[in-house]
């Protein structure tokens, strides 16, 4: 692990079996796990090089014992790793030594539908795709739709601010939430939001979403549903070069037309995909397409053609329309196994997700592919096109001594690049502990301390998931301090009234 | 007269505030002023005119960003985007008239620090859903940088959300970037004519719950419906809009039309009078503050299918106006002097949501509650929020809740 983290409170670790039996009071019987063999399952999130078993793991079952349990953690000065599904592409579920993972795998009910209002009242551990299951019958959906939407959890995309190759058109999950109650480290229940639309106040939902965990639990949640497309057609575009398809996204767009999904492989993600998958995907081309549009069938079949124009202007070598659902979710299957078809022709794989300008797209491309060359480690790229949210996937060995390293030198030099280029570090995995030392690129002293001083004003003693997000920490006294230096006007030339 | 500092760039603003923290002075944070009749009456000393920081810094029609300093004109940038056949998707109302001023003025920092709409809130959001990236100068007279210029990203807190709406209580902007997306080839409007409130939401409910992708759905009641721009007959309306490609409107137009023929009369708007009846309702055109006493005016955001339930406990006399699917209540209550704050709040506090009074006369302000009271924890939580950004309480003090 190259990544430090906060060094273990020995004081709390030597207290554990009082802590352990403490937490047994709150939540009974299975509910509080304490054997190093039934915590090793919990060691790591979906960021699998980083491990680390947690001092103890606690699944709580209600709000009360939620409350109770981050009540007693603040009391008594214990670190808390709150946790959904353990999906986390960043490392943002990591546990620590010293402190409680709260898993809140048990919060697994949907507590209302309601159609006349458009929206769904979830516990956070109900999966993504059981939120579009539980109101497909009446032909709705929850529009977020991140890949692992089979098994992360609706309270693990509200920590993340999840996206999916839908949210060009239908928004993240901070469009797409109304309202939650949430449990602060003081064991304080606040409920913020509800049916409508907007806040009364301050943006406190907007704020949480995204925030990786550091400023509450959250315990239930107010999805918005959607009814369903009538229909929805995907066409298939293959290109002499990445130029070309980073050109047709452009004139799309420039068209006017916002497409429900436009997804973008490179040759090498192409030929993986197509050997695991076959969807009928051509393995002539440099770059690959898979453009989406959804809406009445007239709405539908209109766009296709007017995509199909655009992309023989853009020099098209190839292109193919969906004429069957079939065949929709065929060229879909494709894409959507992109991460396996990569791990069956390596041992390892691992990925970043920087969003760039998409005009820098063929710069990027080139500059990775010489990195590539350099680093000796293969790169394949799928990406959401439209958004200009890149995944590159970058071959490795874990077994092969310095090979970890060596990818992790290179993915921190694509994400350089892409925040050289004017874009940013993450665009929905979320900073966690893999990007949490790259952060500089981005934000200066004064910005981490007006983010840390919102951390502050939510968890005063830095209890809830220290080590993610922020490079370094400070206390909360210490960023609260005030310097006060102007003592007159220093600019007597600017305009008075 | 209040004095004004009128910074000619981000580094100015930044002294500015630096000067009233070590001066033990409160600056009214203000663009163009045009809302400044929003809020608890000022109890600045000084204001902070940030009208001087004006241009668009980057526009890239095809990468759908736009980044302008946080002072330009919102006509101006809603020009451009209109030249390039693109839009502010959120679609931003407009408060002049309501508040005595002439429509069209503003900055894009004021409607960002407002949260605008519009109708279209039930599609595309509003500013916060746009609001990508931002540069502002906190009440510790730090300049502080959040998000980006790209449309997805999850770096660090998104301080944006938090910065939109939050009336300039927490930081002056200074730059600003936001998404910007094309804007339809063409609209129409189902109209469904003489419904009473109730049976509004419900045509409404339907309508929103149909695969028609409706993008602004309003209920003009009788009282009101003369108003508006565009209707065929001074009857209470029920307004339905769609827009999109040519051939999609066409179809959903007939779809919807036929969806909710059982509700009651349905005529047809077609593009000209549709975008003349929704930018009237954009304006809350009845309600603008055209006598010299206007009106107490409330804006209730609520759950939208029981809109009319708390329309139905406010008194008889009172107006309204029903945006968002029923969502959005814009009220007048029939006394200049008299908002009937309690009415209100009881009315919302039965079904859920919030009220605000957004106009009223300063006494009136001053002494009863404009933004919804928050319960005790969640107040408290906002308070510390303030307080991370604005500890001496420099910027806006008390505009949106008394102390804070």
């Amino acid at each position: 692990m190259s990544v430090r983290m906060p060094e273990a409170d020995s004081a709390v670790l030597a207290r554990r079996d009082k802590i352990v039996a403490a937490l047994r009071t709150m939540v009974p019987g299975e509910g509080v796990i304490a054997s190093e063999r039934e915590m090793r399952p919990f060691e790591s999130d979906g960021l699998t090089a980083y491990r680390q078993l947690p001092m103890v793991v606690v699944l709580p079952e209600t709000t009360q014992q939620v409350a109770q349990v981050l009540r007693y953690c603040h009391d008594e000065g214990i670190k808390v790793v709150p946790r959904g599904a353990g999906t986390s592409l960043s490392g943002g579920a990591l546990p620590l030594a010293d402190g409680v993972l709260l898993g809140m795998a048990k919060f697994n009910r949907i507590r209302e539908i309601d159609f006349d209002n458009r929206v769904a009242v979830v516990e956070p551990g109900v999966t993504n795709l059981a939120v579009s299951n539980a109101v497909a019958h009446a032909g709705f959906y929850y529009a977020p739709d991140p890949s692992s939407q089979i098994a992360c959890t609706i309270g693990g995309n509200i920590a993340e601010n999840s996206g999916g190759v839908h949210c060009l058109k239908y928004g993240m999950t901070t469009n797409n939430v109304l309202g939650c109650e949430i449990v602060l480290i003081t064991g304080e229940v606040l409920r913020i939001g509800g049916r409508h639309l907007d806040s009364e106040g301050y943006d406190l939902l907007g704020l949480v979403t995204g925030s990786e965990g550091l400023l509450g639990v959250v315990t239930e949640v107010t999805v918005r549903i959607l009814k369903k497309p009538e229909t929805a057609r995907a066409v298939l575009i293959g290109f002499p070069s990445n130029e070309d398809a980073g050109e047709c996204v452009s004139a799309i767009i420039g068209a006017g037309i916002i497409p429900g999904g436009m997804e973008m492989m490179d040759k090498p993600a192409i030929h993986a995909v197509e050997e695991f998958v076959h969807a009928g995907y051509p393995l002539d081309v440099e770059a690959l397409l898979i453009v989406e549009v959804d809406g009445p069938r007239a709405e539908a079949d209109d766009l296709i053609e007017r995509i199909e124009i655009i992309a023989s202007k853009c020099h098209a070598v190839s292109v193919q329309a969906s004429t069957s659902e079939q065949q929709r979710l065929l060229f879909w299957a494709g894409r959507k196994a992109a991460f396996p078809a990569v791990g069956r022709i390596s041992p390892d794989y691992y990925c970043v997700d920087p969003t760039i300008p998409r005009n820098k797209l063929p710069l990027v491309l080139k500059r990775m592919r010489e990195m590539s060359e350099k680093y000796g480690l293969r790169c394949a790229n799928v990406f959401h096109a439209g958004d200009g949210n890149l995944h590159p996937l970058i071959l490795y060995d874990a077994n092969k001594p310095g090979e970890l390293e060596k990818t992790e030198a290179f993915g921190a030099e694509i994400m350089k690049l892409c925040v050289e280029v004017g874009g940013v570090l993450t665009g929905e995995h979320g900073v966690g502990v893999e990007k949490r030392d790259l952060m500089p690129l981005m934000f200066s002293e004064i910005d981490f301390n007006a983010q840390q001083r919102v951390k502050c004003a939510f968890d005063a003693k830095g209890l809830l998931n220290p080590g993610k997000m922020f490079p370094s920490l400070h206390r909360c006294a210490e960023l609260g301090r005030l310097h006060i230096s102007a003592g007159k006007l220093p600019f007597p030339d600017i305009p008075r009234f | 007269m209040t004095d004004t500092l009128k910074p000619r760039d981000a580094k100015e603003a930044e002294e500015a505030v630096r000067w009233a923290l070590g001066n033990d002075k409160a600056l009214e944070v203000a663009g163009q002023g045009t809302k400044r009749a929003v809020g608890r009456p000022s109890q600045t000393d000084l204001t902070l005119d940030l009208s001087g920081l004006t241009g668009v810094a980057l526009y890239e029609p095809q990468e759908l960003v736009l980044s302008a300093r946080a002072g330009t004109p919102l006509a101006e940038i809603e020009k451009l985007l209109d030249e390039n056949g693109q839009q502010l998707a959120f679609e931003p109302m407009d408060y002049g008239p309501l508040l005595g001023g002439q429509p069209g003025q503003g900055t894009i920092g004021g409607a960002i620090a407002a949260n605008l709409s519009g109708p279209r809130r039930i599609k595309a959001g509003a500013a916060r859903d746009h609001f990508l990236g931002v540069t502002a100068v906190t009440g510790r007279a730090e300049t502080v940088k959040s998000g980006g210029r790209v449309v997805k990203n999850v770096t660090g807190y998104d301080l944006c959300k938090l910065i939109a709406g939050s009336w300039g209580t927490l930081a002056a902007m200074t730059d600003v970037t936001v998404k910007v997306l094309p804007k339809a080839e063409t609209e129409a409007t189902v109209l469904v004519e003489g419904l009473d409130d109730a049976r509004a939401c419900a045509a409404m409910a339907a309508a929103m719950g149909s695969a028609c992708d409706v993008s602004g759905a309003a209920h003009l009641p009788d009282h009101v419906a003369s108003y508006f721009d565009g209707l065929p007959n001074a009857e209470a309306a029920t307004a339905l809009r769609l827009e999109g490609f040519a051939p999609s409107v066409k179809h959903r137009k007939e779809a919807l039309a036929a969806l909710m023929k059982p509700f009651g009369r349905v005529a047809l708007l077609e593009d000209k009078d549709s975008r003349a009846l929704w930018v009237s309702v954009r304006q809350v055109k009845p309600f603008a503050a055209a006598a010299a006493r206007p009106r107490p005016l409330w804006r209730i955001s609520t759950a939208p299918a029981r809109g009319h339930e708390i329309a139905a406990a406010i008194t008889p006399a009172a107006q309204m106006v029903y945006d968002w699917a029923g969502g959005l209540l814009w009220v007048a209550m029939p006394f200049s002097d008299e908002p009937g704050a309690a009415a209100i709040r009881a009315a919302v506090k039965s079904v859920g949501g919030h009220a605000m009074l957004v106009r009223a006369p300063a006494g009136v302000r001053a002494s009863v509650d404009v933004f919804e009271p928050q319960e005790a924890s969640l107040r408290a939580l906002s308070k510390r929020v303030k307080e991370s950004f604005d500890p001496k309480g420099v910027l806006n003090p008390g505009r949106m809740w008394a102390g804070a």
